[in-house]
């Protein structure tokens, strides 16, 4: 059994991001879409949370970072950017979605 | 103190998409920069994204309203203050967001940079100075 | 509401301002300019493709303040005055001229 967990809220502002790693088992995946990729950044407070997280996958959404005017090279080692068909793969591959909004 | 200027702050806090007070907030600025009063912006926490430079909503749908910031100067609208603090926490620089910039009709439209980074400690000053807070 | 243009109807909202930007084509200004009772010379035009320009450039149409500031900075100061542009658009070089490009009422236009 794996989740696919969600997180679409700034990790700045609001404390999904936060609840979903403290969930998040080894052998789950995370998505971050809308504001919620901005946790995928290096650089920020919010990094070593992402690094901390040993086997899960961290996956962010590709439009939703390129609306911001985040630059793929500026992401996080490990964390893969995936489209909505990616999005949609993802939901199919895992047991379950787990949403934290 | 027949004039009546006052001093304006809209204090911006959110991201450009996943809310619409971003894209409200640039509005009201518009419609009130109408009136003869001294208004300035602060980009604080998430804030500070909404002036990112290389924004690009091509794929998700969003209008991409990041080049209207730079029709402020237009508007006269020039006193942008971004907190370092919350560019630090977020991994930005200056370099990263737009070159936002206004014409000095005065010096025969000189461009000037608009955007001042300023501490928290500076900013919490401001807004002790200002009139009037709007949040968004 | 609805105009008419070579054979194609355009949707307006109440106050005539086009619905859909990029609907736009010329003979929709000339149409607007027509129920205005204006016949469109060259200097509308170049005020019309200026402000299609700053759409493009702002996402936005400028309050006629606005325009007429970059108006005097682009074709000089005897163009770039109320007088000059609402002797061209008497409804308001802002809100008429902005109609007849296809944009959006100007934003701080109150």
């Amino acid at each position: 059994m794996s989740e696919l967990h969600t997180v679409n809220k700034s990790p700045f502002e609001k404390s999904s991001f936060d609840s979903c790693m403290g969930h998040v088992l080894e052998g789950s995946a995370v998505l971050l879409y809308e504001d919620g990729v901005y946790a995928a950044m290096q650089g920020t407070t919010a990094e070593a949370k992402v690094k901390s997280a040993q086997g899960v996958k961290i996956y962010v959404l590709g439009p939703d970072l390129k609306a911001r005017g985040i630059d793929a090279a500026r992401l996080i080692d490990g964390v893969d950017v995936v489209d909505y068909a990616g999005f949609v793969d993802l939901t199919i591959e895992h047991d379950k979605v787990v949403a934290w909004v | 103190m027949s004039e009546m200027i006052k001093n304006f702050l809209y204090l911006n806090r959110r991201a450009p998409y996943g809310t619409i007070y971003a894209w409200e907030s640039l509005e009201v600025v518009l419609i009130g920069a109408a009136f003869d009063q001294k208004v300035s912006l602060a980009f604080v926490d998430d804030g500070v994204y909404q002036i990112v430079k290389g924004q690009d909503t091509s794929e998700s749908g969003f209008k991409n309203f990041s080049p209207t910031y730079s029709a402020l100067g237009d508007y006269d609208v020039n006193q942008l203050y971004v907190e370092r603090e919350s560019l630090e926490e977020r991994g930005l620089t200056l370099d990263d967001l737009m070159p936002l910039t206004w014409e000095d009709e005065d010096e025969d439209w000189a461009e000037k940079d608009s955007i001042r980074v300023v501490s928290r400690a500076e900013l919490a000053g401001m807004i002790k100075d200002q009139d009037v807070v709007f949040s968004f | 509401m609805a105009i008419e243009v070579e054979g194609k109807s355009f949707e307006t909202d109440e106050e005539g301002y086009l619905l859909n930007l990029n609907d736009w084509i010329p003979g929709i200004a000339d149409a607007m300019a027509k129920e205005d009772d204006l016949d469109l010379s060259e200097e509308h035009w170049e005020i019309i493709n200026f402000l299609r320009e700053y759409y493009e450039e702002y996402q936005i149409a400028p309050a006629v303040r606005v325009l007429t500031k970059a108006v005097g900075k682009r074709m000089g100061k005897d163009k770039g005055n109320s007088k000059y542009l609402y002797s061209l658009f008497p409804y308001g070089p802002g809100k008429q001229a902005c109609r007849f490009a296809g944009l959006p009422k100007p934003t701080g236009c109150i």
